[in-house]
C-alpha cells in the first residue's frame, strides 16, 4: 500500500518549493489539507511529480492551494492534469445550505410563521370537516359511491386488530382502580364501596377515554401517516386526476371505522375493566361474582351507559378528523410525516380531553349524575 | 484488492428468486476495467435485481461475485468496507435523502467514511462536485422535493460521485430526460469515465445511450445474460429479443442517427 500524503519544503533562489508525496487520494489525506493550509502565502511552486496517485479531492487541495499561494504546479502527471482541469472547470460558488437569517429577524419570523400556522391549521381543520360533510352529503345522495370494501377492512384495522392490547389495557386499569380504591375506602371501613367506584367510572368516563387514547395512538397516527405517504409519493395526486375524490375514497372509510368502533371498543372496554376490578374484589375482598354483579346492577344507573357510548362516536371522528388532516398536510419530505404523525396524536388527545371535560359538565347539568 | 486488475467485476452463476418466481438462472457476467458497460433487457427481466446483488443489498440464492478481485461476503470486514467504498451508485428512483440539501446529499458518503475532513473541506467538496455532475450552482441548497427529474439523477449522479469511486452502477439515469438533457447526461458519462478512469455498468433503455457511449452491451434475458458485446457483434446474433430490440423502428432509428453522425464526423 501506498503511503499517506505529505509534502517537504526546499528554499530556492526562486522561492519555496513545495513537494508533495504519498497518495493524494480520500482515503490517503488524514490531516494533509490542515497542514497544508497552514502553509504560508508566497510560495513559489508546487512539485507534484513525486505523488503516489492523485483523485478529483487531491486535485481540488492542489488546485486551491496554488490559488490561494500563487504558486506554479510543476510536474502534473497526464491523469493529474485531467484531473486538475476537471475541478477548476467545476470551479463555482455554491451554498450548501439555504441562507440562515440573523437569529433576531429569526426569532421574530418564527413567532409569525408559528402564528399564521396556527391560525391556518384551524382554518384548514374547518375545512377539511367542511369537505367531509360535502363527501357524505354527496354519498348519502349516491350511496353506490359509499367503498364497503375499503370500509370493512378498516373495520378490522381500527378495531378488531385493537381488541388486544385495549383488553389488556382495561383489565389491568381495572384491577388498578379496585386495588386503589380499596386501601383508600378500607380506612372507612367502606371497602364494599369499592364496586360502586370501579363501575361507576370505567362506565362513565375512563373505559371511553383509555380507548380513545389507545385509538388515537394506535389508529389516528396510522392514517396520518398513511395518508402522508401516499401525499408524498403523489399518489394523492393521482388519484384526484382519475377523478377519485382523495376525502370519499380515503377519509370518509377512517372517520366512519373510527365513529362505529369508538362505541364498540369503549363498551368492551368498559366490560373488561369491570371484569377486572371484580376479579380483584373477589380475590382480596372475598366478594363473591354473584354479589358483585348484583350490586353493579343497583349503583349503575343507565345514564352511565349513555354518558359513555354518546362520547365515544365524538371522539372516534375527532381521532380520525385530526388524523387524516395532519396526513394531509405533509409536504416535500420524509420528516414531514414524523412531525404530522405526532401531531395527530397530540391534537387528537388534547381535543379529546378538553371535549370530555365539556360532556363532563354537560352531563351533570341536565341531571346525569 | 488490485484496482487495476483486467476484470472490474466478475459474476458467476448468480441465481436469485422471490418466491417461486424464478429472477435469474446462472447469470455470468465480466466487466472490463474502464469500460461503460451497457445493460439491457425487458422490463422486469431483473437488471435492477441484478444491480442490487452486485452491490450486496440482495443476497442471490447461488453464485460468486467478485469486484476488483475481491470476492464480496457478508461480513464487515475492512477489506469489504474498503470495497464499498470504491463504487458510486445511482438509483433509478433516485434515492436522495429528502431532509438534506443537494450538496448535503454528496457529503453524507464523505462524512461517513472520512470523518476526519474538515467542515470547509467537505463544502468546497460538494461544491466542485455539484458543478460537475452538471447542476446549476444555486441548486446546492435545494431540497430534491424543489428539484426537476433531470435535477434529482443529476442529484444523484453527484452523490454517486461524492467518494471519487472507480466503479460507477447508474440505473436508467437517462429516464424521463428530453432528448437534449439525455444527450448531454450522456455526454457527461462518457467524459467523467475518461477522466476519472471510472468503470461503468450502465442499465438502460436508451437505444441513443447505448449507441452514443458503451463500449459493450449485456442482454438479459431468458434468465440469463444470452450475450455480451459490441453492438455490431450483438446484431450478428440470431437470438430474438435481440434482434427485434436492435432491429424494431426504434432500433434501427437510433441506428440510422448514429451512422449520419459518423458520416457527418467523417
Ligand atoms: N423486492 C421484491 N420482491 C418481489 N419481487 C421483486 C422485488 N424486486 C423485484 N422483484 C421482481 O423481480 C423482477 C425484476 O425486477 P427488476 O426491478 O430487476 O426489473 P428491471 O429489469 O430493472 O425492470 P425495469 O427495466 O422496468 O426497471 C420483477 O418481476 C419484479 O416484480
Ligand atoms: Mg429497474
Amino acid at each position: 500500500m501506498a503511503s499517506m500524503a505529505d509534502f517537504t519544503e526546499t528554499q530556492a533562489e526562486a522561492g519555496r518549493t513545495l513537494r508533495v508525496t504519498g497518495r493524494m487520494t480520500l482515503s490517503g489525506l488524514a490531516d494533509f489539507p490542515q497542514r497544508l493550509d497552514a502553509v504560508e502565502a508566497p510560495v513559489a511552486a508546487i512539485d507534484i511529480s513525486a505523488l503516489d496517485r492523485i483523485d478529483t479531492v487531491g486535485a481540488w487541495i492542489v488546485h486551491r492551494f496554488a490559488a490561494r499561494t500563487g504558486a506554479k504546479i510543476l510536474g502534473a502527471s497526464d491523469e493529474a492534469a485531467r484531473l486538475m482541469s476537471l475541478v477548476s472547470r467545476s470551479e463555482e460558488s455554491v451554498r450548501v445550505r439555504p441562507e440562515a437569517p440573523n437569529p433576531v429577524v429569526r426569532v421574530v419570523t418564527e413567532i409569525g410563521d408559528a402564528t399564521v400556522v396556527a391560525l391556518r391549521t384551524l382554518a384548514g381543520l374547518v375545512a377539511f370537516f367542511g369537505a367531509i360533510l360535502v363527501a357524505t352529503w354527496d354519498i348519502m345522495r349516491h350511496p353506490r359511491r359509499l367503498r364497503i370494501n375499503a370500509i370493512v377492512h378498516r373495520f378490522e384495522l381500527v378495531g378488531v386488530k385493537a381488541l388486544g392490547i385495549i383488553g389488556l389495557m382495561s383489565f389491568l386499569i381495572g384491577i388498578v382502580i379496585a386495588q386503589q380504591g380499596a386501601v383508600q375506602l378500607q380506612q372507612f371501613g367502606a371497602e364494599a364501596l369499592t364496586v360502586n367506584l370501579v363501575g361507576r367510572i370505567t362506565t362513565r368516563e375512563l373505559g371511553v377515554l383509555m380507548t380513545a387514547i389507545m385509538v388515537a395512538g394506535r389508529s389516528g397516527s396510522a392514517f396520518a401517516a398513511q395518508l402522508g405517504t401516499m401525499k408524498l409519493t403523489e399518489e394523492i395526486d393521482a388519484m384526484r386526476t382519475i377523478g377519485v375524490s382523495p376525502i370519499e375514497a380515503l377519509v370518509i372509510p377512517r372517520m366512519l371505522a373510527a365513529i362505529v368502533m369508538m362505541p364498540l371498543l369503549g363498551f368492551y372496554a368498559t366490560v373488561v375493566s369491570i371484569f377486572g376490578g371484580g376479579l380483584f374484589c373477589w380475590v382480596s375482598l372475598d366478594l363473591p361474582p354473584i354479589t358483585f354483579v348484583q350490586r353493579l346492577q343497583e349503583v349503575i344507573p343507565i345514564t352511565d351507559l349513555w354518558v359513555g357510548l354518546l362520547k365515544a362516536p365524538v371522539f372516534g371522528a375527532i381521532i380520525a378528523l385530526s388524523g387524516c388532516f395532519q396526513g394531509m398536510q405533509v409536504e416535500s419530505n420524509a420528516e414531514q410525516i414524523g412531525l404530522r404523525t405526532t401531531s395527530a396524536v397530540v391534537q387528537a388527545i388534547f381535543l379529546v380531553i378538553v371535549l370530555d371535560a365539556f360532556f363532563a359538565v354537560f352531563f351533570s347539568q341536565i341531571g346525569w349524575i | 484488492m488490485d484496482l487495476n486488475a483486467p476484470i472490474a467485476i466478475r459474476v458467476r452463476g448468480i441465481c436469485n428468486s422471490f418466491g417461486d418466481q424464478v429472477i435469474h438462472d446462472g447469470v455470468d457476467l465480466d466487466v472490463r476495467n474502464g469500460e461503460i458497460l451497457g445493460v439491457v433487457g425487458g422490463s422486469g427481466t431483473g437488471k435492477s435485481v441484478l444491480m442490487r446483488t452486485i452491490i450486496g443489498l440482495q443476497r442471490p440464492i447461488a453464485g460468486e461475485i467478485e469486484i476488483f478481485g475481491e470476492p464480496m461476503t457478508e461480513e464487515d470486514s475492512d477489506a469489504q468496507l474498503d470495497l464499498r467504498r470504491r463504487w458510486g451508485v445511482m438509483f433509478q428512483g433516485g434515492a436522495l435523502f429528502s431532509t438534506l440539501t443537494v450538496a448535503e446529499n454528496v457529503q453524507v458518503p464523505l462524512r461517513e467514511f472520512y470523518p476526519g475532513l474538515t467542515p470547509q473541506l467537505l463544502d468546497e467538496i460538494a461544491a466542485y462536485k455539484v458543478v460537475m455532475a452538471g447542476l446549476p450552482a444555486n441548486a446546492g441548497p435545494k431540497y430534491p422535493s424543489e428539484l426537476s427529474g433531470g435535477m434529482k439523477k443529476r442529484a444523484g449522479l453527484a452523490r454517486a460521485l461524492a467518494l471519487d469511486p472507480r466503479l460507477l452502477f447508474l440505473d436508467e439515469p437517462t429516464a424521463g430526460l428530453d432528448p437534449i438533457s439525455a444527450a448531454a447526461f450522456d455526454e457527461l458519462t462518457m467524459s467523467l469515465s475518461k477522466t476519472l478512469g471510472l468503470t461503468v455498468f450502465l442499465i438502460t433503455h436508451d437505444l441513443d445511450t447505448l449507441y452514443a457511449i458503451c463500449d459493450r452491451v449485456a442482454v438479459l434475458a431468458d434468465h440469463k445474460v444470452v450475450a455480451v458485446g459490441t453492438i455490431p457483434e450483438l446484431l450478428a446474433t440470431d437470438h430474438p429479443w435481440i434482434q427485434s430490440y436492435f432491429n424494431g423502428p426504434r432500433g434501427r432509428a437510433a441506428q440510422t442517427a448514429v451512422d449520419r453522425h459518423m458520416a457527418k464526423g467523417a
